[in-house]
C-alpha cells in the first residue's frame, strides 16, 4: 500500500454542539514522525479520539493507512493497524502487566508473534521485564507508560499515535520514553505524536503542527518551527530581543 | 451441634443457588453499571424451561413408573434451560439496554424494571399464575451422617453450583473473552483501544450470566419442589442483596455473598424464627451499605493520574 499513513481533512469535532476542533487538515507519511503540539484544551486529545473513532467527527475525513474511517466501530479502525497509547495511559489497574500486554495482543494472538512482542517490550523497557505478575494498578507514573507503549506494540500496529507520554514524569523518563519513541520509529512504524514539551517534540519528529483553538496554526519542518519566532515565544519560552 | 450442622449444610446449598444468581447481577454490573432487574426473571424462566423440558422428555412417564429420571437426561434438561436463559438474555440486553446504554444512568435503571415487570405477567399469561410442582428430575435419596440429614438433592445442588463457578472462573481467567470482560469492566474506552467489540463482549456477558441464572432456577426447582412467575422477585433480590454483600463487580464477591445469605437465611429460621428468614437478608443490606458500602470483597477503585 502506498500513500500516507494518516491523512485528515477539514476534520471537526463537537461536543453537544462545540466545536472543540474546527477545521484541522494534515497529513504523516509512512515512516515519519510528526508532533502535534498545542496548549491545553487546543484540541490535540480530540483529534487522535477522531481518528480511532472514539469521538465521532462531525465534519471532514479521516483517512487511516488508505481507508475512510467515518462510521466504523472503534477496534474496526483499530483492525486497520493503527494505535492509540491515550492520554493518561488508560492501563487496566485491574490486571498484570502481562495480562495488559496480552490485552494489546488481542487482535495478534498468534503465540509467536506474542512471544516477540513481548521479548521486544522487554527490551525496549527492562523494568517491565521485572514487573510482569505485579499488578499494572501500582505500577508507578513512567513504568505506567511504558507498559501503554509496550501494550500498543504487541498489536504490531504501523501507526501509533502517542497522547502526551511525557505528562507527569521526571526528566530522565521523559528522555527514557523518547529515546524508546525514535527506535520505535527506525523499526518502520509510523507515529503521531501530540505534546506539551515542545523542545522534544521538535526534537524527535521531521515535521509538526501547532493546535491553536481546534485550528492548524502554522505547520513545517521541526527545524523551521524551531527558528519561528512566534513559536520560540509562545511555546519553547524564550524570550525574544527585540 | 447436629441441628448447627445441619443448617449449615443447608445453608449452602441455598447459598450457592444465590450465588449462582448473583454472579450475573455483579458481572453486568461490573461492565455496564447498570442493575439488570430483570436478571430474576431470566432465573425464573430457567426453571420453567428446565420444567418444560424435562416433560417433553417424558419425565412423568418416570415419575409414574417410579424411575429414576436418566442422569444424561437431567443434563438435557439443564444445557437447554441455560442455552435458552442465554438466548432470553441477549435478546433483553439487545431490545431494552442497547438503545439506551448511553442515556442518563437513571433511564436503563427503569428500562429494568419495566422489562422485570414485563417478564412477570408474561410468565403469569404463558405458565399460568398458580404454582407448579417441579418435576423429579433427581429422586429424593436421604443419607444420615450422626444425625445430620444430607439429601443426594443437596449435595448434588452444592456440586453442580461449585462446577459452574469453577467453569465461570476458568472462562473468565484463562479465555480471550473472559480476558476482554475484565479489561471493559475497568475501562470499557481502553478496552475498545485493544480492537476489542465491546458489543459482543457485552452480550456475551449477558449470555453467561443467563445461564448461571437458569441452572440456579433449576436447582431452585429441585431444592424448593414448587416454582411460580414470580419467583424470580424474592429469590432476585436476595441474590441481588448478595452481590451486594460480596462487593458488586467483584466474582468470587458474588460467590461469598450467596453463600453468606444463603447460611444466614437458614440459621435465622433454625435459631429465631422461619418468618425471619427473609428480612434477614434485608437487615444485611442495610448493615453492608451503612458499615462497608463497596463490599466485602469489593475494591474501592483507586486511579494514578
Ligand atoms: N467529552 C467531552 N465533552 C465535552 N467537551 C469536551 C470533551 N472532551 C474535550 N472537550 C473539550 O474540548 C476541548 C479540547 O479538548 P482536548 O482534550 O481535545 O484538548 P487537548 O489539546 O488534548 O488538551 P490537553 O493538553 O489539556 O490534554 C476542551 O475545551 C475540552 O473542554
Ligand atoms: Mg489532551
Amino acid at each position: 500500500m502506498s500513500g500516507p499513513a494518516l491523512e485528515l481533512s477539514s476534520l471537526r469535532v463537537s461536543y453537544g454542539g462545540i466545536a472543540a476542533v474546527k477545521d484541522v487538515s494534515l497529513s504523516v507519511q509512512r515512516g515519519e514522525i510528526v508532533s502535534l503540539i498545542g496548549a491545553n484544551g487546543a484540541g490535540k486529545s480530540s483529534v487522535l479520539k477522531a481518528i480511532v473513532q472514539l469521538v465521532p467527527h462531525a465534519a471532514g475525513s479521516v483517512r487511516v493507512l488508505g481507508k475512510d474511517v467515518r462510521g466504523l466501530a472503534s477496534h474496526r479502525v483499530v483492525e486497520l493497524g493503527v494505535a492509540l497509547v491515550p492520554e493518561g495511559r488508560a492501563i487496566f489497574g485491574n490486571l498484570s502487566v502481562r495480562e495488559n500486554l496480552l490485552l494489546g495482543a488481542f487482535l495478534n494472538r498468534d503465540a509467536a508473534a506474542i512471544e516477540r512482542n513481548r521479548a521486544r517490550s522487554v527490551q525496549l523497557f527492562p523494568r517491565l521485564g521485572e514487573r510482569m505478575d505485579q499488578n499494572a494498578g501500582t505500577l508507578s507514573g513512567g513504568e505506567q507508560q511504558m507498559l501503554a507503549i509496550a501494550r500498543a506494540l504487541m498489536a504490531d500496529p504501523k501507526l501509533i499515535l502517542l497522547d502526551e507520554p511525557s505528562l507527569g514524569l521526571a526528566p530522565n523518563l521523559v528522555t527514557q520514553i523518547f529515546e524508546s519513541i525514535v527506535e520505535i520509529a527506525q523499526s518502520g512504524i509510523t507515529i503521531l505524536l501530540v505534546e506539551q514539551n515542545t523542545r522534544l517534540a521538535l526534537q524527535v519528529a521531521q515535521r509538526a503542527y501547532v493546535l491553536v483553538t481546534g485550528e492548524v496554526a502554522l505547520s513545517g519542518e521541526s527545524a523551521e518551527l524551531r527558528d519561528d519566532p512566534r513559536i520560540r515565544e509562545a511555546y519553547l519560552g524564550e524570550a525574544i530581543e527585540a | 451441634m447436629t441441628q448447627l450442622l445441619q443448617q449449615i449444610i443447608n445453608g449452602l446449598s441455598l447459598g450457592s443457588i444465590y450465588a449462582l444468581i448473583a454472579l450475573g447481577y455483579t458481572m453486568v454490573y461490573g461492565i455496564l453499571k447498570l442493575i439488570n432487574f430483570a436478571h430474576g426473571e431470566v432465573f425464573m424462566v430457567g426453571a420453567y424451561t428446565g420444567y418444560y423440558s424435562a416433560g417433553a422428555l417424558g419425565i412423568s412417564a418416570y415419575e409414574a413408573q417410579h424411575r429414576d429420571f436418566p442422569v444424561y437426561l437431567g443434563l438435557i434438561v439443564l444445557v437447554t434451560a441455560m442455552a435458552t436463559a442465554a438466548l432470553l438474555g441477549v435478546l433483553i440486553e439487545l431490545l431494552a439496554y442497547r438503545p439506551v446504554r448511553n442515556a442518563p444512568r437513571l433511564t436503563p435503571l427503569i428500562t429494568a424494571i419495566g422489562v422485570s415487570l414485563f417478564l412477570q405477567n408474561a410468565g403469569m399469561l404463558l405458565f399460568s399464575p398458580n404454582p407448579q410442582r417441579y418435576p423429579a428430575i433427581l429422586s429424593e435419596v436421604r443419607f444420615e451422617f450422626f444425625g445430620v440429614i444430607v439429601t443426594n438433592i443437596k449435595l448434588t445442588i452444592f456440586v453442580v453450583a461449585l462446577c459452574l463457578m469453577l467453569g465461570l472462573h476458568l472462562f473468565v481467567q484463562k479465555t480471550w473473552t473472559g480476558r476482554a470482560m475484565r479489561a471493559l469492566s475497568f475501562n470499557i474506552d481502553a478496552a475498545k483501544l485493544m480492537g476489542i467489540d465491546t458489543d459482543n463482549v457485552i452480550r456475551s456477558t449477558f449470555a453467561v450470566g443467563s445461564a448461571l441464572a437458569a441452572a440456579g432456577g433449576i436447582l431452585f426447582g429441585l431444592d424448593q419442589i414448587t416454582i411460580n412467575p414470580l419467583m424470580g422477585v424474592l429469590t432476585g433480590l436476595k441474590a441481588f442483596v448478595a452481590a451486594v454483600l460480596g462487593g458488586i463487580g467483584s466474582i468470587p464477591g458474588a460467590v461469598v455473598g450467596g453463600l453468606l445469605i444463603g447460611l444466614a437465611e437458614q440459621l435465622t429460621a433454625g435459631y429465631l424464627s422461619a418468618e425471619y428468614r427473609d428480612a434477614i437478608t434485608f437487615v444485611i443490606l442495610i448493615l453492608i451499605l451503612l458499615l462497608k458500602p463497596e463490599g466485602l470483597l469489593g475494591v474501592v477503585r483507586v486511579e494514578k493520574v
